[in-house]
């Protein structure tokens, strides 16, 4: 069977609590009914584009350049993605140095939204 | 000492330890703040605490550990800094390493280079949002985001709080000194108002780069930074006359110099020369100090300044340090060459010292019709009234 990622897109903005919980409500709806026809291999949410630091190296070892926000589209397009475990963003920043797309083109390095149990 | 007072001196030492006990910016800043308020209407001139930084550091770690334990939804990092903090009883607010753990996370280079600055000024200057936004001219809601959403980041992004291992200093510390640095000139070269406007941002950074030496006095970069800003700014009493005019090196009255201060720069720079390869904060200051040290503008060694610009645009080479360069040049072998040198410097169409060095050097070659069109064009740039009314003026004495 073939695999599809599915990226999302949205609005960034200051969300009310309610319109919050009315996203979320939608999200957990799709991931029930995604989820029970076993199509859900994985998923996560990003933090907001402020949390964002691009990553750029001038070729494979060489100097680490980081620059502050989301990596603006230009001629580049989103060609994979990976889901680093790290202590903190030095060590993300760190290894996503050394993933070939740093001097093929950036690599923008996001946190993911950490669930709180319960919620 | 008074409230404010030891605030002024010590209050980025106090948050920089909250920082390190509660692992977050946002609460440790307003643990401090309530601790303040509790120690304003405790404290009297005559019932003083005996070490102040200690009370204020234990109120607010109390204030810290009362919040995160007040607050109903708690995330597992919360959970951790609690543990931490009661572990840690005994809180040591002299450690020395929180300052410099803080000052690199501000200037981490996951930051834009303007959150980097405000963020200490903020933290370690003890700046509020207001005078940090007027200083560099933005709009206080402006400024008052860019710090948040940077506190934001810190916190979200997990920047870590520490100091980097030696071998990570050669790519962190130029991105600190390049702050510390834009911090001084900010205060030092005013964008807007008079010259003077800002002058306070100047000592401000002459404070961390004090500390800054105090803690890494293995860096000589550091020291030559230290060196650079305490030389530019023992003239600082001398470039502007009763009226607010500017007064150029060569008129200035060199007795309203600060000696002690070129005297510091002096033996900071000779230290750090010494070791083997110059970085451009040493090579910047070992040309201010010469100049600081001629007692007499004739008598300023522009030889030694000549061949000091051709060494820092090997190590770093700008328009700026080129303009700089030909004007020391031109000192040396006339405006002409320095004029040659000028030639095919790009990206400085809208900076008002590459048009005025250029004008000055026609000027001095008697070409008046050119020289006045140079004018015209640095008086197109944006600049301080100080140096606009100078530019005005050299305008008028050519045409």
């Amino acid at each position: 069977m073939p695999k599809y990622a599915a990226l999302i897109y949205s609005v960034e903005g200051e969300a009310t609590p309610e319109e919050w919980a009315a996203v979320m409500a939608g999200y957990n709806e799709f991931g029930e009914k995604a989820g029970a026809a076993g199509v859900i291999l994985g998923g996560e949410a990003l933090e907001d584009t402020h949390t964002a630091t691009t990553v750029h190296v001038d070729g494979k070892g060489g100097q680490i350049h980081t620059t502050d926000g989301p990596f603006a589209e230009t001629k580049e397009a989103l060609g994979g993605f990976y889901l680093l475990d790290c202590k903190d963003l030095d060590e993300a920043i760190h290894w996503a140095a050394q993933i070939p797309g740093a001097w093929h083109g950036r690599v923008e390095v996001r946190p993911l939204i950490e669930f709180n149990e319960g919620e | 000492m008074s409230l404010d007072e030891v605030l002024r001196r010590e209050g980025g030492q106090v948050l920089a330890t909250l920082v390190r006990l509660t692992g977050d910016i946002g609460l440790a800043e307003d643990a401090l703040q309530e601790a303040v308020i509790v120690a304003h209407s405790k404290w009297t001139d005559d019932d003083m605490p005996d070490n102040p930084v200690a009370w204020l550091t234990t109120a607010a770690r109390n204030k810290a550990l009362d919040r995160i334990r007040r607050e109903a939804r708690r995330t597992d990092k919360e959970r951790e800094a609690v543990a931490l903090l009661d572990q840690q009883l005994a809180v040591e607010p002299n450690e020395p390493t929180d300052l410099l753990r803080l000052l690199f996370t501000c200037c981490h280079p996951a930051l834009s280079q303007e959150a980097q600055t405000a963020l200490a000024l903020r933290t370690l200057c003890g700046m509020t949002t207001t005078e940090i936004a007027a200083a560099f001219l933005v709009q206080d809601s402006t400024m008052g985001q860019r710090i948040s959403r940077a506190k934001k980041k810190i916190a979200t992004a997990q920047i870590p709080y520490r100091v980097p291992e030696d071998h990570e200093l050669p790519d962190r510390l130029p991105g600190v000194l390049e702050v510390l640095y834009l911090v001084f000139t900010t205060g030092h070269h005013s964008a807007e108002g008079s010259l003077d406007s800002r002058v306070d941002l100047a000592a401000e950074a002459i404070r961390l780069c004090r500390m800054l030496v105090d803690l890494m006095p293995d860096e000589a970069e550091v020291r030559g930074l230290l060196a650079l800003m305490l030389a530019s700014h023992a003239r600082r009493r001398a470039r502007i006359a009763d009226d607010g005019s500017m007064v150029l090196l060569a008129d200035q009255d060199r007795s309203l110099w600060d000696r002690a201060m070129i005297d510091e720069a002096t033996m900071l720079v000779e230290r750090s020369l010494r070791r083997r390869g110059a970085g451009e904060y040493r090579i910047q200051a070992a040309i201010a100090c010469l100049h600081g040290l001629a007692a007499t503008f004739e008598e300023t060694d522009w030889n030694q300044i000549a061949e000091l610009y051709r060494m820092l645009e090997r190590v770093r080479p700008t328009p700026v340090v080129r303009v700089n360069r030909a004007v020391a040049e031109a000192h040396v072998a006339g405006p002409e060459r320095g004029l040659e040198l000028l030639e095919g410097v790009t990206g400085v169409d809208n900076w008002h010292l590459f048009w005025s060095a250029k004008a000055d050097f026609l000027r001095r070659l008697d070409r008046r019709d050119a020289a006045a069109d140079a004018y015209r064009r640095a008086l197109d740039c944006d600049m301080n009234e100080t140096d606009r009314s100078f530019l005005e003026g050299r305008l008028a004495s050519v045409v």
